[in-house]
């Protein structure tokens, strides 16, 4: 059996903690130029964790960008469809970054905070993104700082995310709404937290100095989260049917084809592909985003075809067995009139026709 | 079975020859590599399989891979049960577990493999 290259690779980046993951056993493997920690122990178990209990993750390697100067809301409202304008002090919004032709750039998420804001961007993107944010800020007065080198980023997940992490820091994550920040300390020292994440459930995120990055993994881990590598991210943000870049979203592909439109508000004034977008809005070419469910569990892998009677449709971007469900799914870019839930069509998989169903997104929406 | 009793390919296939048969399973190792597996596909009984080529495919989580045949013959069993429960390759690679028996051409050997030891030492220097 061929087992592939789980060998890690000297890459750029590391988080604050990289020798953590490395002491613990953890498989790394090169994700955007940082050596990431895939899994711990198995994919499955730590899914399972993070949909009955409460994971930890280390995503250190997002970009964090943060935003000072008067201008900062006319900057990010020229780059983002979503608007920043109606964020009220401490909300978070999820929105894209596109190029003047409609493609998406990055997905970010935009934080307001009384004294200015941030963008948490994919660490794919960042340094595109900072260069691109550089490159229309104009004569704006505004100043864009790359906070990820001196930051860590931590996520806990899961039904009991909130009471795992119960009185951690000075402002209890119990009190923040769903996509809402506060700007708190952690023993003693600032850190943001952040109802948000990746996975269908509920939880947390918190930025902090890299410095105590160590003490709040091993914090949580001693109020009982557990460990999750990005193999399990993938296959949890996969079940909840969230993009990825570089997979569901990229250069090519709009928000209104990634079934993103209601991240797009056309009335906040202009923005960066607008103008492409509005032309791009009711064009029956442009293949959309769906949802696949297999017959049997064989997976489909990112690239397949997805085909019917023949006729290819489209193409799969990303795929796993999904362990909440028991069942493999995919998501895939079909023609716009295959793209109705309920049609059947073909997955090629190693040059056999499996069937599959276009079904409804998300595949899992966790119980309230 | 007894892993110092089997021999092994280099493509983490175990092999064991009783007379002409011969049975077939992955190890532990490469079970402990593949983690969460998910689907496993095997040949039928009657078909032909050659050493060195594929006899079948597993599919973790993560990644789709080809099991390697270690010698040449006729499939006369599949393990069944592993169609339905691949999760007993890996609680038991060496029993349970096992994959195909194979009819061996007349004369074959297993002296190509390796004997568990020269086995240990390939995945020591795999693993660092």
């Amino acid at each position: 059996v061929a087992l592939g290259n789980w060998e890690s690779i000297a890459v750029a980046f590391r988080t604050p903690l990289y020798d953590w993951h490395v002491a613990h056993g953890a498989r790394m493997v090169d994700f955007a130029g940082w050596d990431m920690p895939i899994q711990y122990t198995s994919i499955i178990e730590e899914h399972q964790a993070v949909r009955t209990d409460a994971g930890l993750f280390d995503i250190s390697h997002m970009g964090r960008l943060s935003f000072a100067g008067p201008d900062s809301l006319s900057l990010i409202q020229q780059v983002y469809t979503n608007n920043a304008g109606t964020l009220k002090d401490f909300q978070v919004r999820y929105g894209l970054i596109c190029n003047a032709a409609g493609g998406i750039r990055d997905d970010v998420l935009v934080y307001r905070w009384p004294y200015g804001y941030a963008m948490v961007v994919n660490a794919s993107n960042r340094e595109k993104i900072v260069a691109w944010l550089a490159e229309h800020k104009g004569a704006r007065s505004v100043e864009v700082s790359d906070r990820t080198p001196e930051t860590c980023m931590v996520a806990v997940q899961g039904p009991r995310a909130l009471e795992r992490c119960r009185s951690l820091t000075a402002a209890d994550g119990s009190q923040i709404p769903y996509y809402h920040a506060a700007a708190t300390t952690y023993r003693g020292k600032p850190c943001i937290v952040s109802r948000t994440g990746y996975t269908g459930e509920d939880g947390l995120e918190f930025m902090l100095s890299s410095g105590q990055a160590l003490e709040l993994w091993e914090e949580l881990i001693a109020r009982g989260a557990k460990p999750c590598g990005l193999g399990a991210r993938d296959t949890l943000r996969l079940e909840a049917a969230m993009p990825l870049y570089g997979h569901e979203l990229g250069e090519e592909i709009d928000p209104l084809q990634a079934g993103l439109g209601w991240a797009v508000k056309w009335d906040k004034g202009d923005f960066l592909g607008r103008e492409a977008l509005v032309r791009r809005k009711n064009d029956p070419s442009l293949p959309q985003r769906v949802g696949l469910e297999l017959e049997g569990k064989r997976i489909a892998r990112e690239g397949a075809a997805v085909t019917r009677d023949g006729r290819t449709l489209g193409r799969v971007t990303s795929g796993t067995f999904a362990p909440t469900l028991g069942k493999s799914i995919a998501m895939a870019y079909v023609a716009a009139d295959a793209a109705a839930p309920g049609s059947g069509c073909e997955v090629d998989i190693r040059g056999k026709g499996v069937s599959a169903q276009v079904v409804s997104l998300p595949f899992y929406r966790r119980p309230r | 079975m007894d892993p110092k009793t089997l021999r092994y390919a280099p493509t983490h296939e175990w092999a064991k020859l009783d007379g002409a048969e011969c049975t077939v399973g992955i190890s532990q190792f490469a079970v402990e590599q593949l983690t969460d597996i998910v689907y496993i596909e095997l040949p039928e009984v009657g078909d032909h399989v050659f050493s060195g080529e594929s006899f079948g495919e597993i599919e973790s989580v993560k990644a789709v891979s080809d099991l390697y045949s270690p010698i040449n013959g006729e499939i006369t069993a599949i393990n069944e049960k592993l169609l339905d429960d691949p999760t007993r390759i890996a609680t038991d690679p060496y029993g349970k577990g096992w994959m195909i028996k194979i009819k061996a051409e007349p004369g074959s050997t297993l002296d190509h493999l390796m004997t568990l030891e020269g086995y240990e030492k390939q995945i020591a220097s795999e693993e660092h």
